[in-house]
C-alpha cells in the first residue's frame, strides 16, 4: 500500500485451465477507484472466465486477486460479494418467479444481513431502498410484474438493479447490453453513466459493442487467448499495433 | 392485492370456525378423518417448505415424520417421563435427524441430493424395521399412552387442530419472511443468490431443519390420534405420496399441500371402500392434473403464490 490508496482491484498473473485448455493465462488488470474499465477481446478470449475468477464462481490455478489491497483470491462468491463486489451476467440470470421488486429486495435484504430473519414480514422490509434502486434504473413502474415476463431489455436492466442491491464498491458487468436493440443500448449507457456520477461507482465491464466501449471506458484492457495484451486509455488502445493484429490480422472475427 | 388477503382471511376463518364447531355435529369417525387430514396436510406443508419454496428435491421427507412419531412413542412407553417430554422430543429428534442427514446430503445438488437422502432415509427405515427389541420392528408399538387431559375423541381432535394451526401459522410467517424470500430466490436461481452475498448451503441446511422439525411434530400428532407407530410411517412410498400431495394442491402456493393432502386422504378413505385399487383413481387424477393444471389446483386459481405478493 505504501501510503497511497490501494487500487480498487488488481489482478496479477492469473491462470485458469479447463481440461488442458488454458482459458486465462497470466492475465493482468488494474482498476482505480472511480474508474470505468472495459475488457475487450475476441470471442473465447477469456473475458467471462476472468470475471468468474474475480467473483469467485471459479477458483484460479494460480495468480493473485487484490480488492482494495486485500487478497480475495479463491474466496467463495458470497464472501466476495460481501466485500463489496457485485456483478451482472451476460445471459440473463434473475429470479424469474419473483416480481421485479422482490428480485432487487432480496439483494438488499442480503446486504442488510437479514437473510435469517424468519418471522418478520418481508413485504415491509427494505422497501425504501428497493424502490430507490428501481427508480434509479427506471423499472419503478414495473415493480409488481413477474420478472420472467419482462422484455429481454428490461431483464438486462434488472440484472444491474439486482447487483446494485448490495451497494457495491465495484460493479462488474458481463456484456450489459448483449442482445439489446440500439435504442435500449443507448438508454443503458445513459443509465450506467448516471450510476457512475450519482453513486461514485467503479465499473469493470466487458462488451462487444465497440461504440459503447470507446465512449464509456476510461481505460480498456485487451485480452487474447487468455492473455492480457495491453491495458491503456481508449486512444492508445486504438493505436496499438498488437490490438490491431488481434482484431484485424488474426483468425478471430471481431464483432464491431 | 389487499382484497386477495381479505379473501384468504375470510376463507381461513370460515374453515377454522367449521373445524372448531365440527365435534358438535360430526361423528367420531369423521373427527378422526379430519384429524388425519390435518396431520397429513401439516406434514405435506412441511415438505413443501423445502420442495416448493426451496426447490430442494426432498425425496424422503417421511423419515422425519417417522423419527418424530417414534421419538414420542419411545419416550412415553420406555422412559417413564411425563408425556410433555415426548412431545418435546419429537421435533427435537426430527430436527437432529434432519441436521445429520442434511450435513451429509447438502453438498450435493438437485437430483443427487434427493437420491442420497432417499438412501440414507431408507437406512433409518431398515434399522427401525429390524430392531425388534427397541422399536418393535415391523410390528411397531401399540397402545401408546397419551396425556389424560386430551385422552378423549374431542380432546385429541382439538389438540390436533390447535397444534396444526399454530404450526401452519409459523410456517406461513416463515415463507413470507426475509428468510422465505431468499429461500425462494435460491429455488429460482442458486448461483445468483450466492452472488448477492447469501451463503446458499447454510440456508438450505436451515431450511431442511425447519422442514424436518415440523414433520416431527406431525409425527407426534399422528401417534396421539392413532395410538400406535409402525415402520410404514417412514417408508419411501409415503414420501412419494407427500410429493404428489404438494403437486396436486400446488407447490408454489402455501395452502396447496394441505388441499392436496385432504384430497388424497379422502380419496383413499372413500374410494378405498369400493376397491383396493384406489391408486388407479389417483393415477388418473394425476395424469389429468399434469396435462391441465401443471401448477396444481390452487396454483391454477392463484396464478402466482400468495406468499410472493406484497
Amino acid at each position: 500500500m505504501a501510503g497511497a490508496e490501494p487500487l480498487m482491484l488488481e489482478v496479477k498473473n492469473l491462470n485458469k485451465t479447463f481440461d488442458g485448455f488454458q482459458a486465462v493465462s497470466g492475465a493482468r488488470l488494474r482498476v482505480e477507484k472511480g474508474q470505468v474499465v472495459a475488457v475487450i477481446g475476441p470471442n473465447g478470449a477469456g473475458k467471462t472466465t476472468l470475471f468468474n475468477l474475480i467473483t469467485g464462481q471459479l477458483t484460479p490455478d494460480s495468480g493473485l486477486i487484490l480488492f482494495q489491497g486485500e487478497d480475495i483470491t479463491g474466496r467463495k462468491p458470497y464472501l466476495v460479494c460481501r466485500k463489496g463486489i457485485s456483478r451482472s451476467y451476460q445471459i440473463v440470470n434473475i429470479f424469474h418467479r419473483l416480481t421485479v421488486f422482490e428480485n432487487v429486495q432480496i439483494a438488499v435484504l442480503s446486504f442488510q444481513k437479514k437473510s435469517f430473519h424468519w418471522y418478520a414480514a418481508a413485504r415491509k422490509m427494505a422497501v425504501a431502498e428497493t424502490r430507490a434502486i428501481l427508480k434509479s434504473v427506471g423499472l419503478a413502474d414495473k415493480a409488481d410484474q413477474i420478472s420472467g415476463s419482462l422484455s429481454h431489455g428490461d431483464q438486462k436492466v434488472l440484472e444491474i438493479a439486482i447487483a446494485l442491491g448490495n451497494k457495491p464498491k465495484l460493479l462488474i458487468l458481463d456484456e450489459p447490453t448483449a442482445g439489446m436493440s440500439p435504442e435500449e443500448t443507448g438508454l443503458s449507457l445513459t443509465l450506467l453513466r448516471r450510476l457512475c456520477t450519482d453513486h461514485g461507482l467503479t465499473i469493470l465491464f466487458c462488451e462487444h459493442d465497440m461504440g459503447m466501449v470507446f465512449s464509456f471506458a476510461h481505460e480498456i484492457m485487451v485480452m487474447q487467448q487468455g492473455q492480457t495484451i495491453v491495458q491503456s486509455t481508449p486512444a492508445e488502445v486504438r493505436r496499438d499495433p498488437r490490438v490491431q493484429a488481434a482484431y484485424l490480422g488474426g483468425t478471430d472475427k471481431c464483432s464491431a | 392485492m389487499v382484497d386477495r388477503r381479505y379473501r384468504l382471511a375470510v376463507i381461513l376463518s370460515g374453515l377454522v370456525l367449521f373445524f372448531l364447531a365440527a365435534p358438535s355435529f360430526l361423528s367420531r369417525y369423521y373427527l378422526y378423518l379430519i384429524g388425519l387430514i390435518l396431520i397429513t396436510g401439516l406434514l405435506a406443508t412441511s415438505l413443501n417448505m423445502v420442495l416448493g419454496f426451496g426447490g430442494m428435491y426432498q425425496f424422503h421427507h417421511s423419515v422425519f415424520y417417522g423419527v418424530g412419531a417414534y421419538s414420542f412413542a419411545l419416550v412415553s412407553m420406555k422412559s417413564g417421563l411425563p408425556p410433555a417430554v415426548g412431545y418435546a422430543a419429537a421435533p427435537v429428534m426430527a430436527a437432529l435427524a434432519s441436521l445429520i442427514i442434511g450435513l451429509i446430503t447438502i453438498r450435493l445438488s438437485k437430483l443427487y441430493f434427493g437420491m442420497l437422502q432417499l438412501s440414507l432415509g431408507s437406512l433409518v427405515w431398515a434399522i427401525v424395521y429390524r430392531w425388534y427389541s427397541f422399536t418393535g420392528g415391523d410390528d411397531g408399538i401399540h397402545g401408546i399412552n397419551i396425556p389424560e387431559v386430551i385422552d378423549s375423541t374431542r380432546g385429541v381432535y382439538y389438540f390436533t387442530l390447535v397444534v396444526t394451526i399454530i404450526c401452519m401459522y409459523l410456517m406461513f410467517r416463515m415463507v413470507n419472511s426475509p428468510f422465505g424470500r431468499i429461500f425462494q430466490g435460491i429455488r429460482d436461481n442458486p448461483e445468483r443468490t450466492e452472488a448477492i452475498g447469501v451463503n446458499v448451503k447454510s440456508h438450505q441446511l436451515v431450511g431442511q431443519i425447519i422442514a424436518g422439525t415440523f414433520a416431527g411434530i406431525a409425527g407426534a400428532l399422528f401417534v396421539t390420534v392413532e395410538g400406535s407407530v409402525f415402520p410404514d410411517l417412514m417408508f419411501w412410498t409415503l414420501s412419494l405420496e407427500l410429493i404428489i400431495m404438494c403437486l396436486l394442491g400446488g407447490w408454489y402456493v402455501f395452502f396447496g399441500p394441505m388441499l392436496g393432502a385432504a384430497i388424497i386422504v379422502v380419496l383413499r378413505t372413500f374410494v378405498g371402500i369400493y376397491t383396493e385399487y384406489w391408486t388407479l383413481v389417483l393415477g388418473i387424477v394425476l395424469m389429468l392434473l399434469i396435462y391441465f393444471l401443471p401448477q396444481g389446483i390452487l396454483g391454477y386459481f392463484q396464478r402466482r403464490p400468495l406468499s410472493e405478493e406484497h
